[in-house]
This record gives structure tokens, C-alpha cells and sequence, in this order.
């Protein structure tokens, strides 16, 4: 009896090994994964495409970033700790201690004071596009080489989650100093991987930074981001030759890998930081008009339509204008209050005509302007014809190249009638999904060229409220105003799917794609 | 001779000239902005957007965009991509030696083919050998290159779970993985192209034996396979020769699809890309070389034509 107790307990001891070992990352191996598309320049700064974030972000640090296991909880990334006054107007940060750039030389305080006041006052020449995102810091300060104070003019609700953004690489002060567009054609920040080359139209390669500030990691030797899209990448996944694309699949990509790779598939899915609206031109009749507006809204069977597209589209999930199932979303059991969003679809499209009719517009017909990208475009845009149609809305279906698809809905001079546009981010943050919906003079964005300053003064005023009920019961102040307005309507959220290899160990999906790709903790089986 | 060759080489000039200019204000006719192409979707604000503009000189009147980018290109500058930011000559020069492999790969395939197949079906016309060239032949031209490249790359991967690289080797590198990845492509259009040529070759050959020297040749006793190789097979060359440099000079930068199917990073792929992100300096740059490759293509058929037929050379 007590050789079998020893055998069992020496049995539990080795399984006990095994799993732990089969858990704890191996160091070593090069991940190659692919990139749908390839980036313009080396400058995070001026930069707003996953195609660069995949392979550039491994090479720089941030100040903060997001826990990509744990989303949206924010951890430091070359801050080591940091505060925030009471009054929301001083951050200060610690940060971390002997780290090195990839030249050798050692960062400290200045650097993240360049590198934002880079961000958020561009030298001539060169391009920030996230200046307006700062613009609430009136200073920045470094009392000492391991601590950088922030200070604002007036509260910002999202600038903590800011500084955790990926576009912010942290560069190197002497580098900027000596040329501030260095960073357009040259990679060197603190991040765990080196940059190697970068061989046009082809592949980008990192090599492990042996002096990353966290010690024992990267565990990869290196990484190949190949430049591959469409039916030659998910070929390559399914033979192996890669072991992930990180954007994301279609539902029909997605099955056919899992029938490929067997289990060596790996699937993660989230819901997605982006979404598709419909943008009305309301510079334009009868879209000036909220009650045609509204009509169109209330004739889209959201809950209906996320059911089927799911099934060919990555679109999944119904919600306002944030992403449902961050915090400060709507519920579902409020969302389905607000026009457009009700499950009673026959009593919403009685309405619909009625608006219509008392409109003008009964037999009202428009032409859709469209992107002639398969996915999720062309399938929302059809749904959407469907929709309107059934309350006797006649829509033609324009599907343009994304440059004339832009040229249509240019700010000065739109063209268009009604546009299926993209409200896409790298977080969940009511600061950055609701731009679309301010007024034209207020939002880059915004393609509808409406003007409505009860929109703006609510979006200023949650914007600044640090006091998280108030900022909710203000957001839903704004998110009736839009919903009753509807110069720009959400229709369905999308859905990421992303399929790794089952070699590819230490990743974990987020509802954005922007975020969680320094590639600091991944290793290959 | 010389005098011919000269009045060919002058007549280049202003053709390239004429594809440089309406090239240059054809694509500044077309809708879009590469600049909002280039922020795509992006918070920006217009004083960012016009700034971009400024810095790539877009905002200058188009003659004076002309005039600068004419006078640069004289000098063999082609300016820098709007895209990227690198110079247009590297983005093309790394692509280059991929799509001139490819294209002269697929020739060798084509000519080793065409030319044989071509000879054998005119020689035993109407018998089983000519069916099965022709069948062969036709079913080249009916199917596209892309689609064959497509159902062999599903068919190595279900077969062997294997596709080619997805990078490319240079073959002084490495000619083990350089043929992996472009036989393949090589082997699609090559079919293509070997059957148009076969084609060519045959209705040539055809035409040739009705001629009245190669009849003269019979009636004085001439061995017929020295009647083929001798008299018909040259004179027949003719129209071929020109099939295949127009073929080849297609190849270069007309393999957009095939290079999309077998993730190529050839010329091909590189014009759609400027297409698609309005990169004008790189689209002019991209068309004046095919039409110099295609220019070129010519004039060495024409040379080719004097070598071949003396009525030319002694003209």
C-alpha cells in the first residue's frame, strides 16, 4: 500500500513537471505570421494602420499599454508606476530604471518628453495625427531622469488610457534632436526586438533585443512579418508556413483553416473594437431631413441581421455608438429603447413609412456609396439595401476603390447620398468612438457635414468628467441626441477572429487589433 | 543596316514621350487624393492634410509638377514614391530581378514548346499528333494563367500540405529555393504563352509550305527534313519571333493577377499597388518602363527581322 502511495505521489509529482513545463515559454524560434498590407513609413506618430502596428510595434516601448490577457486593464510599460491628482490635471510617472535603446543608449525622462511633445506639437515637416488627443496637456515636465509629470489645462477622461496607446513609440531625444523626421526611415526605440530589414512589397524582420529592459523575454529569437493577404495568406496558414495573421478572419477563412490545421488550429474570438455606419450626406436633400434619416435607421433590423451576417461576415454584435460589452455601453436591455434598435421590426418599419410619407418621400430612392472591400463591406451593404427596401426604399449599390470611395465623401465638397463608413479604434474609449458623430467643424471624421452644438457640448462635458456615473448619464444624453438625429448610424459591431497555429504560444485576442502586438511574451511550442 | 537601326532608335523618342505625357496628366485628371489615401480613415485635420500636400508638392499647379518631374526623369531621377517615401528606382529595382526571371523562365518554357509542338502539328497536320498538339494548344489559351495558378497551388497544399515560398531567394543565392518559388508561376504562364505560340508556329509553318521556293526545293530533290529546317522553319520564325517579344514584354509588368495567386513581389504587384494608393511618381514611373520594355522588345524584334529576312537588311 505505501509503495503504491509513493508511486501515485511521484506519478502526481511528474505530471505535475510535465504540465508546468508544458506551460512555461520556450525561449527561441522565429514567429513568421503575415500582414495584410504593408506600411507607408517607419513613423509611429504619423501612423494609423494595422499594417503598421504587426510589424513595427515590437520594436519600441510605450509609457503605459494595455495587459493584452487581461483587456482593458492598463499596466506599465516604460512607466514603472505613476499617479494621477485628485483634480485629473497632474500625472506623474516613475519609470523604469536602466533601459536601453537599441543603440546602447540609455533612456530616461527626456525622451518621453520629446516623444509627446513630438505627438502633440509637431515640428514643421512633420506629421502627428493624434495632436488633438493631447491637447489638453499644457506641459510636461521632468524633474529627474526616472520621472516625467504630465499637467493639464482642464480634465481629460481618457488620458490615462492615452498614454497607453500603441501609436505612441517612445523615441530616442538625442535622435529627434538631431532630426525630428528621423523616425520616418529609421527604427530605434527600446521595444524587445531590433529592426534587421525591411525588403519592400516582401517582409519585415526583427531580431531579439538582448537588453530589453524585462529580463527573460523576448523568448523569440526574432519574428518575419510577411506581407500577404487574401487567399495566398490563409494558403500559407493552412500549410504552416505561417503561424498567425493577427487582424483577423471571415467566418468562412475561419473554417476552412479549422478543417485544414485540425488541432493544431487555434481559435480566438472577440468582439472588435469597430464597427460599420451608415453616414448620411446632410448637405444633401432629402437627407437633410431627420425624419428621413430616422426612417432609414428604424428600417434596419440590427438583431435580425447580426444573426445571418454572423454567419458570412466577421459582424456579429448589435449595439449604439460604443462597442456592447465595454463598461460604459449601453445595456441591452436599454439599447433596445432607442430608435432603430427595437426587436419589434414590423412596428419599427410601420413607422419608418409613416416618417417617410410625412416626408415627402415615399417612393424615395438613393444610391449607397460603398468600399469594394469584400469584408464585412460588400455583405452590409447589400443587408442594408435588403432592409430598405422592404419599406420601399429603392438603393443603388456604388462600390468604389478606396480612393474614389474617399474622393466621394471629401469634407468640402461631398458627393455622395448616404456612405457605408468605418468607426474603427485601438480602445474602448467614448473620447474616441464618438468623433464621428460631432459636429463637422469638430470632427475630421465626420463625413455627414452636419453642425449640432448639443452633441458637442455633451461629448466636452464627458469628456471631462472624471466622475464615471456622471460621464455614463451624460453619454447617454448624447447617445439619444445621436440615435434620435441620425446623421451617422451604427449598424452592426464587428467580431475578430483570429487563428493561430497551435506552435504559437503567449498570445491572447483583445477587442482591438492595435493593441497587444509588442510580441514581448509570445514563444513558439 | 545602320541607317535602319538609327531611324528605329529615334522613333523611340517620342513615343516615350508621348506615354510620359499622357500618363502624367491622365492620372492627375482621375478623382482622389493620395494624401487622404495615405491618412485613410484617420482623425486628421485639413491643415495636416494640406501640409502632406505642401510637403509632396502636390499643391503646385499640375504644368510645374510636370516640368520638374520631365526634367528630373532626363536625368534618370524618378523622384520618390508618395507612399513610401523611398526612391521610386529602389521600390523597382527590388522588384525587377523577380519579374524579369519569371518572364524569361516562362519563355524558355514557352519556346522549348512552341516551337517543336508548333512544327510537329503543321508537319503531320489532320493526323492524331496534330489533334493532340491542338487540344493541347487550345486548352492553353482557354485557360487563364491565374486560375492554373491557382489549382496548382491548392493542389500542392492538399497534396502535400506544401507551398511554395513566400520570400524570395535571388538564384546566385540560393537556386534551390529560387526555382521552388518560380517554377510554379513560370510553369502557369508559361502554358499560356507556349500555346499561343504553338499556335503562331503552326499556322506559320502552314503558310511557309505553300510557298513556291519551298515547292522548288521539293521538285529539285531536297531532302524534307532539310525542307523543313532549312527553307520553312526560318522564314516561318518571323511572325513568331514577334509573338514572343510581345508576349515577354506582357510578362514583365502584366502578370498582375499571377503574381497576386503566388504572393509574388514582382512589378505586377507593385503597379497594383500604386494604382490602388494613387502613388502617382510611382505609377509614371511604372508605366515609362514597360514602355520602354515594350520599345525595346520592338526594336529587337525589328533587328531580329533583319537577321532573319535579308530583304530588310539590304533595304
Amino acid at each position: 500500500m505505501k509503495t503504491l502511495r509513493v508511486f501515485a505521489g511521484f506519478l502526481l509529482a511528474l505530471l505535475s513537471i510535465c504540465a508546468w513545463s508544458a506551460a512555461a515559454p520556450v525561449d527561441g524560434g522565429v514567429l513568421k505570421f503575415a500582414v495584410g498590407a504593408e506600411p507607408p513609413n517607419y513613423d509611429c506618430h504619423a501612423q494609423s494602420s494595422f499594417a503598421f502596428i504587426h510589424p513595427v510595434r515590437p520594436h519600441y516601448s510605450t509609457l503605459l499599454k494595455f495587459d493584452a490577457a487581461n483587456y482593458p486593464k492598463i499596466i506599465g510599460d516604460l512607466a514603472d508606476s505613476w499617479t494621477v491628482a485628485k483634480d485629473g490635471l497632474t500625472y506623474t510617472f516613475k519609470l523604469r530604471k536602466g533601459v536601453k535603446f537599441h543603440d546602447g543608449s540609455t533612456f530616461s525622462s527626456e525622451d518621453i518628453k520629446a516623444t509627446y511633445e513630438r505627438i502633440r506639437k509637431p515640428p514643421p515637416g512633420v506629421l502627428s495625427l493624434r495632436e488633438e488627443g493631447y491637447a489638453d496637456i499644457s506641459g510636461i515636465e521632468t524633474p529627474d531622469p526616472s520621472t516625467v509629470v504630465f499637467r493639464l489645462k482642464k480634465p481629460n477622461a481618457s488620458m490615462l488610457a492615452n498614454f497607453a496607446s500603441p501609436w505612441d513609440c517612445v523615441y530616442s531625444a538625442a535622435k529627434l534632436k538631431q532630426d525630428p523626421r528621423f523616425p520616418e526611415r529609421n527604427i530605434m526605440g527600446t521595444g524587445p526586438f531590433t529592426f534587421v530589414e525591411h525588403v519592400a512589397g516582401s517582409h519585415w524582420t526583427g531580431k531579439k533585443f538582448d537588453g530589453y529592459f524585462e529580463k527573460g523575454k523576448p523568448h523569440l529569437n526574432g519574428y518575419i512579418a510577411l506581407f500577404v493577404a487574401g487567399a495566398p495568406m490563409v494558403n500559407a496558414l493552412a500549410a504552416g508556413e505561417i503561424m498567425a495573421e493577427f487582424r483577423g478572419h471571415s467566418p468562412a477563412d475561419r473554417d476552412r483553416l479549422v478543417k485544414a490545421l485540425g488541432d493544431r488550429a487555434v481559435v480566438q474570438e472577440s468582439p472588435w473594437v469597430c464597427s460599420l455606419v451608415v453616414t448620411f450626406n446632410t448637405k444633401k436633400k432629402p437627407f437633410d431631413d431627420q425624419r428621413v434619416r430616422k426612417a432609414l435607421s428604424l428600417s434596419i433590423d440590427r438583431w435580425g441581421g447580426a444573426q445571418a451576417l454572423q454567419k458570412i461576415a466577421l459582424v456579429r454584435h448589435v449595439g449604439g455608438l460604443l462597442r456592447p460589452g465595454y463598461d460604459l455601453a449601453l445595456s441591452e436591455a436599454d439599447l433596445v429603447k432607442m430608435p432603430g434598435f427595437s426587436k419589434d421590426i414590423s412596428t419599427s418599419r410601420a413607422e419608418a413609412k409613416k416618417l417617410l410619407a410625412d416626408a415627402g418621400q415615399p417612393n424615395l430612392t438613393f444610391t449607397l456609396t460603398n468600399r469594394n472591400v469584400p469584408m464585412p463591406y460588400t455583405p452590409v451593404g447589400v443587408f442594408l439595401i435588403d432592409q430598405w427596401r422592404q419599406i420601399g426604399v429603392n438603393v443603388r449599390h456604388e462600390q468604389l476603390e478606396t480612393k474614389l470611395y474617399l474622393a466621394a465623401q471629401q469634407k468640402d465638397s461631398p458627393t455622395f447620398d448616404a456612405a457605408v463608413d468605418f468607426n474603427c479604434d485601438y480602445m474602448d474609449e467614448a473620447n474616441l468612438q464618438l468623433q464621428k458623430y460631432l459636429s463637422h467643424d469638430k470632427s475630421a471624421i465626420n463625413y455627414a457635414g452636419q453642425t449640432d452644438r448639443v452633441l458637442d457640448d455633451l461629448y466636452d462635458k464627458q469628456s471631462g468628467e472624471l466622475d464615471r456615473k456622471k460621464r455614463i448619464g451624460l453619454l447617454r444624453e448624447f447617445e439619444k441626441r445621436a440615435l434620435e438625429q441620425n446623421y451617422t448610424i451604427p449598424t452592426i459591431w464587428w467580431h475578430r477572429i483570429v487563428i493561430t497555429n497551435s506552435k504559437l504560444k503567449g498570445w491572447h485576442i483583445t477587442p482591438s487589433h492595435y493593441v497587444g502586438q509588442d510580441l514581448a511574451d509570445v514563444w513558439l511550442d | 543596316m545602320l541607317r535602319y537601326i538609327i531611324q528605329r532608335m529615334l522613333l523611340m523618342i517620342p513615343t516615350l514621350l508621348g506615354v510620359a505625357v499622357l500618363c502624367f496628366f491622365m492620372l492627375r485628371l482621375m478623382p482622389g487624393d493620395p494624401v487622404q489615401m495615405m491618412m485613410d480613415g484617420a482623425n486628421v485635420s485639413k491643415h495636416v492634410l494640406d501640409a502632406e500636400r505642401a510637403r509632396l508638392g502636390l499643391d503646385q499647379p499640375i504644368y510645374i509638377q510636370f516640368f520638374k518631374w520631365l526634367g528630373a526623369a532626363l536625368t534618370g531621377d524618378f523622384g520618390y514614391s508618395i507612399w513610401t517615401g523611398k526612391p521610386v528606382l529602389y521600390e523597382i529595382g527590388i522588384r525587377l530581378e523577380l519579374s524579369l526571371q519569371v518572364a524569361v523562365m516562362a519563355t524558355i518554357l514557352a519556346v522549348t514548346l512552341a516551337l517543336p509542338l508548333g512544327t510537329l502539328s503543321a508537319i503531320y497536320k489532320d493526323t492524331w499528333i496534330d489533334h493532340v498538339i491542338r487540344v493541347f494548344s487550345v486548352a492553353g489559351l482557354a485557360v487563364p494563367s491565374f486560375w492554373l495558378g491557382m489549382i496548382i497551388i491548392l493542389g500542392l497544399l492538399t497534396m502535400f500540405s506544401w507551398i511554395p515560398p513566400l520570400t524570395f531567394t535571388p538564384f546566385m543565392q540560393d537556386p534551390k529555393a529560387n526555382l521552388l518559388q518560380l517554377i510554379w508561376p513560370a510553369l502557369a504562364v508559361g502554358y499560356r504563352y507556349s500555346a499561343v505560340s504553338t499556335r503562331m508556329m503552326r499556322s506559320s509553318i502552314l503558310e511557309v509550305l505553300q510557298e513556291d521556293y519551298i515547292r522548288t526545293a521539293r521538285a529539285k530533290g531536297v531532302y524534307e527534313r532539310l525542307v523543313i529546317s532549312r527553307h520553312a522553319l526560318r522564314n516561318a520564325l518571323l511572325p513568331v519571333i514577334t509573338v514572343i517579344g510581345i508576349e515577354f514584354a506582357f510578362l514583365f509588368g502584366g502578370l498582375v493577377v499571377t503574381e497576386q495567386v503566388f504572393n509574388l513581389n514582382g512589378i505586377g504587384k507593385l503597379f497594383v499597388m500604386a494604382v490602388s494608393r494613387g502613388d502617382y511618381t510611382m505609377i509614371q514611373a511604372l508605366v515609362l518602363l514597360v514602355s520602354v520594355v515594350f520599345v525595346l522588345v520592338n526594336f529587337v524584334i525589328d533587328m531580329l527581322y533583319a537577321v532573319f529576312d535579308p530583304r530588310i537588311r539590304y533595304r
